[in-house]
């Protein structure tokens, strides 16, 4: 049992999913929005079964176009190579010079299957089995290369220190990968690993794995149950509990203006929708929950996706943003650079360099 | 008076192998984005049709352990390519992906993002190259025999055209199915069609098999350099087999590789061509390049001594994740004569018998010894490979480039915005 930790710093992200939106411009200029607001990162969600553009390349694209702000995409682990997977948001990493995060899903529909025509589809709880071994091999293929192999040493002719690159023999229940990835470990070493933490299947993956869980609840009280219970989990496999971000996940409708609330909303809080817990409201009802929720120590920050994603989003930084910042609540400007600085998560260390007797 | 025939360039990312000089001070990483922004905005400064990014899926090993002599490690390039149309706005923009450890749906996906976020600049090499020992790295693991790896590819490229094709013009999906040998798949595409319609498909191999795919498939061929006669039997050859498939002779472009050295004068370019050379042959890369062909260790023998006079292992396995050598007892025995020859030791002989760059001399005799190329019917353009990350290209886009201009031989703005319209390529027709 660990007791939740002091109230720590506020943590934001917002979703940048459109529909329909193929182009670069139509991502570039959200990321942008958002990176003024100091948001910690923004996401971009991904399946197989819906038209979208692969979200990770995106996110990709926006890099260069933004300086600080860290960059999320969902990658599903069912379909897909773990040893691309990795090297993709290893690369991701590196374009964004430490920003990147990932977040792992699964394709659990017969439709995704069949356009792989690989393998069936199968129930949630086995594909993130595999989830979570494919977070761990990814760990462990960023960590393959030590910080300090590439020695360019002209008096031996050695590029690299071939001792401290690593076979990584991983063998999953469906897969295995022999390794050293091709890339480089990336600037945080582990790009930040993101798990939506919601449902039964995930939450443990999300326990041993994530930097950073999502959770959809509706109230303070159910979110403080679910990050207590995550916390715990994480302390049973063996981390540090305060290596665990929880942030409450809200859809936003941020309306027009500053109207009303409709009862059993805004300041009375989110309500139960077929896109998730809905929050409908104000911007300054907005940042008044979130202040409220954080203080609680119910969740360590949100994950916002907004109803209209121009509208909202806008209304999120301009407004919400802004009073939480006016307020001292939320930071002003980027003290870090890296998406862990962000969050405040240390920067881990390889699990293969050998550590001259410290452990 | 006929309309002058243009070249096509494309800048090579330097490699990781030995042809990429490390030990130059001038050196910089392999691996941060700056240096591919460097070398993408040069490319994009000399109007280059685009840039060309190599792939590999396993760190080479050599004796059971990670090969350590060349550059090595490098990003994944989709995702690297993504991040430079951000810092372009031109320059093509070319991935290689391998067809075996890949699956259609995905990486079409991705391609036609790509295509999409560029405004119509994506380009996809086809390779197939693939054993056992990178299969250790993928779920499907194992090893697909040559001809299953281009039926492979053919039928990937076939269907990857199939998915990009399959949302109507207007922009409604549409769904789709295939049947085939290696796939069988079926459901709707993610993206509509994109600004190309097709991204860019180049084939790299020189083969029977990959002359023929390349003529049925491919839009650019990334070639070996050797000869101008060499070049122009292989133009003739491969052109000559595009009315098979209903294709003209300028719907697919041949582009060699090429390495240049730039001097001052013609000795001071020869003196430099040298000391490239000098640097990618270390004393370490000579033995193992003796090595790779004995099949043995040689690391007793002396860099700056004779040739082994023992003969190779006829099946050498030291090496993993290198093109084998085909016939280890004939370079041998090529080498040993070279070296008695001239009176050489074991690095100059595998200096004299590897180390040669295409196109050495001043940027005059360089741009001449191009233009040629593309007249006499032995190339369309070059892929230009650079010794040195990421200034390797400054001198020739500042020399090379505007003598070729001067000469009509290369363009002097871009008068489209994707990669097709610089190639020169028509528009794929959709299909439905």
């Amino acid at each position: 049992m660990t007791a939740p930790h002091g109230r720590g710093l506020l943590h934001l992200a917002a979703a940048l999913d459109q529909q329909a939106a193929f182009d670069a411009a139509s991502y570039v200029g959200p990321a942008q929005l958002a990176e003024r607001g100091g948001l910690d990162f923004v996401t971009l969600g991904d399946t197989f079964a819906r038209p979208g553009p692969d979200a990770l390349a995106v996110l990709s694209r926006v890099a260069p176009a933004t300086r600080r702000i860290g960059l999320v995409p969902t990658v599903t682990t069912t379909h897909t190579e773990p040893f691309h997977v990795q090297a993709a948001v290893a690369t991701l990493d590196w374009v964004s010079r430490g920003r990147a995060g990932w977040q792992l899903d699964v394709s659990t529909t017969e439709g995704e299957a069949r356009l792989f025509g690989r393998r069936h589809a199968a129930p949630a709880d086995a594909l993130w089995r595999e989830a979570g071994e494919i977070a761990e091999v990814a760990a462990r293929l960023w960590d393959s290369w030590e910080d300090d192999a590439e020695i360019r040493d002209e008096a031996t002719g050695r590029f690299i220190d071939r001792d401290k690159l690593h076979h990584v023999d991983f063998r999953g229940a469906t897969f295995f990968v022999k390794g050293p990835s091709i890339v480089p470990r990336p600037p945080q070493g582990h790009p930040v690993r993101v798990v939506d933490a919601t449902e039964g299947p995930a939450r443990r993956v999300a326990a041993r794995y994530a930097d950073v869980a999502l959770v959809r609840v509706v109230g303070p009280a159910q979110a403080r149950a679910v990050r207590a219970e995550l916390r715990d989990a994480a302390a049973e496999f063996g981390r540090n509990p305060d290596t665990l971000r929880v942030l409450g996940s809200l859809v936003v409708d941020l309306g027009d203006g500053e109207r009303a609330a409709e009862p059993g909303h805004g300041g009375g809080g989110p309500r139960q929708s077929a896109q998730g817990p809905l929050y409908r409201g104000g911007p300054v009802d907005l940042a008044e929950l979130i202040a409220a929720w954080h203080a609680s120590e119910a969740v360590d920050g949100f994950h916002l996706t907004p109803v209209e994603p121009r509208r909202d989003l806008e209304r999120l930084v301009n407004g919400t943003v802004a009073l939480l910042q006016h307020r001292g609540l939320f930071r002003t400007f980027y003290p870090g650079s890296t998406l862990r600085e962000h969050l405040g998560l240390a920067r881990p260390a390889n699990q293969y360099a050998v550590t001259g007797g410290a452990s | 008076m006929t309309v002058r025939k243009r070249m096509h360039l494309a800048a090579h990312f330097p490699g990781v192998n030995s042809t990429t000089v490390w030990t130059d001070p001038r050196s910089k990483s392999q691996i941060d984005f700056a240096s591919f922004e460097h070398l993408a905005r040069t490319a994009e400064r000399g109007l280059f049709d685009f840039f060309f990014l190599a792939e590999g899926l396993r760190l080479r090993e050599h004796k059971g352990r990670v090969h350590d002599l060349d550059v090595v490690g490098r990003p994944e390039s989709i995702t690297v390519l993504n991040a430079l149309a951000a810092v372009t706005e031109r320059l093509g923009l070319a991935a290689t992906v391998n067809a075996t450890f890949n699956e259609p749906y995905e990486l079409a996906r991705r391609l036609a993002t790509l295509d999409h976020l560029s405004g119509g600049r994506a380009a996809w090499n086809v390779v197939t190259s693939s054993d056992a020992f990178t299969g250790e790295n993928f779920r499907r693991g194992g090893f697909l025999d040559r001809a299953d790896r281009y039926a492979r590819a053919a039928e990937f490229v076939a269907t990857a055209r199939e998915l990009w094709d399959s949302w109507t013009p207007e922009g409604v999906a549409r769904p789709f199915a295939h049947q085939g040998q290696h796939f069988d798949i079926a459901g709707e595409f993610g993206l509509p069609r994109s600004p190309q319609g097709q991204p860019v498909v180049i084939q790299a191999g020189d083969s029977d098999e990959g002359r023929e795919f390349a003529a049925a498939t491919a839009d650019v061929v990334f070639t070996r350099h050797g000869t101008l006669d060499a070049g122009r039997e292989f133009y003739a050859d491969v052109k000559g087999r595009l009315a098979t498939y209903g294709r003209a002779p300028e719907d697919l472009k041949i582009m060699p590789g090429v390495t240049v050295v730039l001097g001052d004068t013609a000795a001071d370019a020869v003196g430099r061509a040298a000391e490239i050379c000098r640097r990618q042959v270390s004393p370490q890369n000579a033995l193992l390049a003796l090595e790779q062909i004995w099949g043995v260790d040689l690391s007793s023998y002396d860099p700056d001594g004779p040739l082994p006079d023992i003969d190779p292992e006829p099946e050498p396995a030291l090496a993993q994740g290198r093109v084998r050598v085909a016939d280890p007892l004939a370079v041998a025995e090529k080498w040993r004569a070279l070296s008695r020859a001239k009176g050489l030791s074991i690095r100059q002989t595998v200096i004299e018998a590897s180390g040669r760059h295409s196109f050495v001399g001043t940027p005059e005799t360089v741009a001449a010894g191009l233009d040629e190329f593309v007249t006499a019917g032995a190339a369309d353009g070059f892929i230009l490979v650079p010794q040195l990350t990421p200034g390797g290209l400054d001198e020739f886009v500042d020399r090379v480039v505007p003598l070729l201009q001067e000469r009509g031989a290369f363009r002097t703005e871009y008068t489209g915005t994707t990669l097709r319209s610089h190639l020169g390529l028509p528009d794929p027709i959709w299909k439905g």
